[in-house]
Parts: structure tokens; C-alpha cells; sequence
């Protein structure tokens, strides 16, 4: 089996005494896609942006690549999150897509992939933009390298956002339900894309409600109810899970 | 007096005017900044007492803020007043008033910023300072540019405030010369001056809101 590159132990978080994640256990291998799949409310983005350090859990661990970003204070009733700076050297882990895709709107499409290669990796301008014109044309977008972001449809301003997480080079990309903004049409050249990078073994986290795409392409699908795992497997052993609530909640999605 | 006299007095007075509308704008609009920050501060005491100062700022007027400014230093410390210090007075009393609005403004335009954009600097590894300044200022321009056009033009007007603390600024010079002579005309000429002087910062205005309109 291929190294861990993400764990997430006894993940607990709660939003004003509401609790969204209740003991949430994850492993994420190189070269694996996992789906994330259930109904809103759920909890499915809320782990999401744990895993992401955009939202810091109530209880558990969660360690990149065997280092811990958080773990259980001494007498074990808090997590304790690494130091600042620390934190900031986490980021180099993971890229997030996010559903409305972030762009910044006053940079060209260039300039939104590059800024951080650029600025926080200080990888010097001329490499960042050959590598950034490199991810565009992988994308399909060539010719909108000096475009600014409103000028795109929806679908090619999530390839750009993830042309700009790709830059980065992180080890796993998290994809927060990226095509629930985009119309069928757009949705399938996401797809694509997103496809494309399985077959090139990225690592991805990909929480989404295209259930016949996250059958096909991951390699783990997790199933997610009230804000615990209700369901973990192989794409297979989910959809032909006797389970009432996933049946039915797959049933409902796929026709 | 002839007119080509009066004209030149009222354009000596136009260059204090220039010189108090260029200088509050150089500091208030930094300082309006700092102001927001400390409005927007999670430190509860910072955030109260710059409430207090924006509040006292934009709940007093700005004239009798300019004759507390000029006259503090001789009634609350007992300092000699110098004849220089009146114009000095008159940048500090316009710039910590026009901070207060304009900081006002800054917040209105980074609190209007979608989360989602921190968020997806945060993710890329910017720093605090570098998403601020690379990412959420620019657009924050953008937006806030014509509520800022309206306290600039009223900026040009309030300057004629000076003449409290008698400060040759073209209102002060104006009303000197239509008390000797007996006339409106230098008054309605300083009109004139305003108008076309706000004429042009409307302009200089709509040249920077079509800078920052290549993206949407």
C-alpha cells in the first residue's frame, strides 16, 4: 500500500453546541481519489475545511504526511494546533478548489495562478508563468492566459482555480463539491479535468453530489450522514451496500 | 481695488486652499486606514475608544473641532501659541476629522469583501499582510472609490472652515475683500473657484473609477 499522506483521528467539531462532526476517522493514500458523498448538512464540507486548516476541529488529530497539525493536549480534552509559522508549512500539503471557485477577479488568469508560486514559494517569475502557461494549456485554456477572470464562463474559471492550486504542487487537492455552480455542460469539462488528474495519480479529496462520476473515478468512496462516516468502501461495495439510507440516498442522486 | 488685484489676492488664497485639501488628504487618508483597523479590532477596549473618536468626530462639527485644535495647546497646557501653528492646526483638525469618515468608508468597503476570498488566500499560504495588501485592498478600492469622490468634493468646500481660526484660505481672503469693498463679487468669485476646482477632482476621480473598471 501506497504512504499516508493525510490521517484524521477522532475528528469532532461543533458549531454552537451543534455538533457537525462526530468522531471522523479518514485516510488518504498517494495516488487515491476519495469521494466524499452525502445530503446537505451532513458535514461534508465542514470536514473538508478542517482537513484545510480553514476551520480548526473541537477534538482529534490530524497529521500530514506523519506530521501532526493538531493533537490532543496532555490530559487529552483540547486538540492542540502547531504554531503559526508552523501552520503556514502545512499549506504546502494540500490545494483547495472551492464551489465558487475563488478567483481573485482584478488579476488576469495568469496572475492568479502565479501570485503565490511567486510570493510564497519565491520561485522566481519567469519559471512560475512558463509553468502556469504549462497547467493552462493541460487545461485547455491556452489562449486566456491575459484573461480576467469575469470574462470566463463558469466552467473555465474553475479550471483556472484549479490550474491555480495545481501551481503549488500540492500533494492532495481537495475539491469542495466544485461543479454544484455550473450548469450540465460546464459541469462535464470540469469533469474532464478532474478525470484527467486521477489518471495522472493525483491525490484527491473530492466532496461532490455526481454520484455516477465519483463511482467511476474514485478509489474510496465515504459516505457521510449527521456528521459521522456512515459508510466506507470501494466504490462497488457502496453502491451495492444493503444499506437502507445509502441505497436510497444514491437512488434519489442517480437516474 | 481694481479687478486683476483681487483676482490675484483670492488666487493667493486658492494656493492655501490647495495647500489644506492636498495636505489633509495626505495624511487622513492613511490614518483613515489605521482608524478602521482599530475599528475593526477583536480588542474590545481599542475598538470602544475609536468608536468613541469617530463618534465624537463625525457627531461634532468640524469648526468647532478646528478652535478646540488651534486653542487646546494654550488653554489645556498652557503653551504659546506660535502664528505658524494656525495652519498646522488646520491640517491636524481636517485630517483626524476626515480619517474618522473616511475610515468609515474603508470598513463598509473590506467588510463587503466575500470570506471566500481570505479563504482561498489563506489556502495558497498568503501571509495575513500579503492577502490584505495583494488581494483584498485593491478590490476594496474599487469599491469604496465613489463614496470616497463624495467626501473629497466635500473636502474642497469645507475647507472655507479655516477662516474660524483665520487662516488666509480664498474663503477667509474672500470675505476680508467683500467687507473693504463693499461688494459680493469676491465672494461670488470664490464660488467660481470652488466650482471649477471641484469640477477638475471630479474628473481627476472619474479617471481613477475607469482605471480600476478592466475587471468586474
Amino acid at each position: 500500500m501506497s504512504e499516508i499522506l493525510l490521517e484524521c483521528k477522532h475528528i469532532k467539531k461543533e458549531f454552537d453546541n451543534l455538533t457537525v462532526l462526530e468522531d471522523i476517522n479518514l485516510e488518504v493514500r498517494r495516488g487515491e481519489v476519495l469521494s466524499i458523498i452525502g445530503p446537505s448538512g451532513s458535514g461534508k464540507s465542514t470536514l473538508l475545511r478542517c482537513c484545510t486548516l480553514l476551520e480548526k476541529v473541537d477534538r482529534g488529530e490530524i497529521i500530514y504526511l506523519g506530521r501532526h497539525v493538531c493533537r490532543m493536549n496532555e490530559s487529552g480534552e483540547k486538540p492542540e494546533y502547531v504554531s503559526k509559522d508552523q501552520l503556514r508549512g502545512f499549506h504546502d500539503c494540500f490545494g483547495l478548489v472551492f464551489q465558487n471557485f475563488q478567483l481573485f477577479p482584478h488579476y488576469s488568469v495568469l496572475r492568479n495562478i502565479t501570485e503565490a508560486p511567486i510570493h510564497v514559494k519565491h520561485m522566481p517569475r519567469a519559471q512560475a508563468q512558463e509553468k502556469a502557461r504549462e497547467l493552462l494549456s493541460m487545461l485547455g485554456l491556452a489562449d486566456k492566459a491575459d484573461a480576467y477572470p469575469y470574462q470566463l464562463s463558469g466552467g473555465q474559471q474553475q479550471r483556472v482555480s484549479i490550474a491555480r492550486a495545481l501551481a503549488l504542487n500540492p500533494q492532495i487537492l481537495f475539491f469542495d463539491e466544485p461543479t454544484s455552480a455550473l450548469d450540465p455542460e460546464l459541469t462535464v469539462e470540469v469533469l474532464k479535468v478532474i478525470r484527467a488528474l486521477a489518471a495522472q495519480h493525483m491525490t484527491m479529496v473530492i466532496v461532490t453530489h455526481e454520484m455516477s462520476f465519483a463511482r467511476e473515478v474514485s478509489d474510496k468512496i465515504v459516505f457521510m450522514e449527521n456528521g459521522q462516516v456512515q459508510a466506507f468502501g470501494s466504490p462497488d461495495e457502496i453502491f451495492s451496500s444493503d444499506q437502507e439510507r445509502i441505497r436510497e440516498f444514491i437512488g434519489k442522486l442517480s437516474d | 481695488m481694481n479687478w486683476s488685484t483681487m483676482l490675484l489676492l483670492l488666487s493667493e488664497g486658492l494656493l492655501t486652499t490647495i495647500a489644506v485639501f492636498v495636505l489633509t488628504l495626505l495624511f487622513s487618508l492613511p490614518l483613515g486606514l489605521l482608524v478602521s483597523f482599530g475599528r475593526m479590532s477583536k480588542n474590545k477596549i481599542v475598538q470602544t475608544l475609536v468608536k468613541v473618536y469617530i463618534s465624537i468626530m463625525r457627531g461634532t462639527p468640524l469648526m468647532l473641532q478646528l478652535i478646540v485644535v488651534y486653542f487646546a495647546p494654550f488653554y489645556v497646557f498652557h503653551l504659546k501659541i506660535s502664528a505658524s501653528y494656525r495652519f498646522v492646526a488646520v491640517i491636524i483638525a481636517f485630517a483626524i476629522n476626515y480619517a474618522a469618515y473616511f475610515a468609515e468608508i474603508y470598513r463598509g468597503g473590506i467588510e463587503s469583501m466575500p470570506q471566500g476570498q481570505y479563504e482561498a488566500a489563506k489556502v495558497l499560504g498568503f501571509t495575513r499582510a500579503q492577502t490584505f495588501f495583494k488581494i483584498i485592498l485593491p478590490q476594496v478600492i474599487k469599491r469604496i472609490l465613489p463614496s470616497v469622490t463624495n467626501e473629497v468634493i466635500t473636502l474642497v468646500k469645507d475647507t472655507s472652515l479655516a477662516f474660524v481660526i483665520a487662516v488666509a484660505e480664498m474663503f477667509t481672503v474672500a470675505k476680508q475683500i467683500a467687507a473693504a469693498e463693499t461688494s459680493v463679487m469676491p465672494l461670488m468669485i470664490a464660488g467660481v473657484y470652488y466650482y471649477i476646482f471641484n469640477l477638475l477632482v471630479a474628473i481627476a476621480m472619474e479617471k481613477i473609477e475607469a482605471h480600476y473598471s478592466y475587471y468586474k
